[in-house]
């Protein structure tokens, strides 16, 4: 067993730990933490699979600002934690049977398709440079550059309209 | 190095507890985290292709997908807002009103 095998199991028992945290708790607030430590564990493991520029995007975009959102949003509604009324009784169990059933689909297919045998490379430093992935950015893929630009700017201009009308309905 | 079937099996475990949180989770804030661990399920699966096939298209693909989710997270945090004030609960059960 080596070193990367004991780091990989480490981070996977982390991150299953964090993503079955974030359904059960009851508090929101709990639950955004369990999913910046799933963050945080899966931007390591991006690290041993040689991309040190996404693992720390991961962790300053995702684990950064969006869970500053989400942790805003909550504190902004009150960390009420109302009751949840379940109003269909048959949603819960039904929900975890088909989830089962695509885990066992994905894992089946996992396990028929790709052979134990392929194992990932060791980070390669050329690869890993920011410069290939910019070149990549700028010059291959530079026109959906350009639209993810334009629909940042489309969230930013709908987040600010969808707030605003009700401020404009509570001051008339 | 480990193999490759690992990173892949930790990404479809990821992306069903997504799921189960999606379906069975009532809260609104709650069910956008769990959409988000979707999200970070198939990021995963992107830098393990690409660590496999030597490509770096992967990485970028991965940053399409993280822009895109922080422009999901910013227009549904607005909505949830929104219907916050008007409904005072971010409770899904509670929004029924287009069911006609």
């Amino acid at each position: 067993m080596t070193i990367n095998m004991l780091i990989f199991l480490f981070l996977a028992v982390v991150a299953i730990a964090a993503a079955v945290g974030l359904i059960l708790s009851r508090n929101p607030v709990y639950s955004a933490m369990y999913l910046i430590i799933n963050f945080l564990a899966v931007g390591v493991f991006y690290l041993v699979l040689g991309a040190p520029f996404i693992a720390l995007a991961q962790i300053t975009v995702y684990a950064g600002a969006i869970m500053v959102l989400f942790l805003f949003v909550i504190m902004l509604l009150g960390a009420a934690k109302p009751k949840e009324v379940e109003t269909l009784k048959w949603q819960r169990p039904l929900a975890i049977v088909l989830a089962a059933a695509i885990l066992l689909e994905g894992l089946y297919a996992l396990i028929t398709r790709i052979s134990i045998t392929v194992t990932t490379t060791a980070p390669d430093a050329a690869l890993a440079d920011p410069k290939t992935l910019a070149q990549l950015l700028y010059y291959k893929y530079s026109l959906p550059f350009e639209i993810t630009s334009l629909i940042l700017l489309v969230a930013v201009i709908g987040a600010v309209v969808l707030t605003k009308k009700a401020v404009k309905e509570e001051v008339k | 190095m480990i193999p490759v079937a690992f990173p892949i099996g930790l990404a479809i475990i990821l992306f069903c507890l997504g799921i189960i949180g999606f379906i069975v989770r009532k809260n609104a804030i709650v069910i956008f985290m769990s959409l988000e661990l979707m999200f970070n399920a198939a990021n995963l699966l992107f830098i393990t292709f690409a660590n496999q096939f030597q490509q770096v298209d992967g990485h970028v693909f991965v940053i399409f997908i993280m822009v895109t989710a922080a422009a999901e997270v910013a227009i549904g945090l607005a909505m949830i807002v929104t219907i916050f004030r008007g409904k005072h609960s971010v409770d899904i059960d509670q929004l029924a009103s287009l069911k006609g």
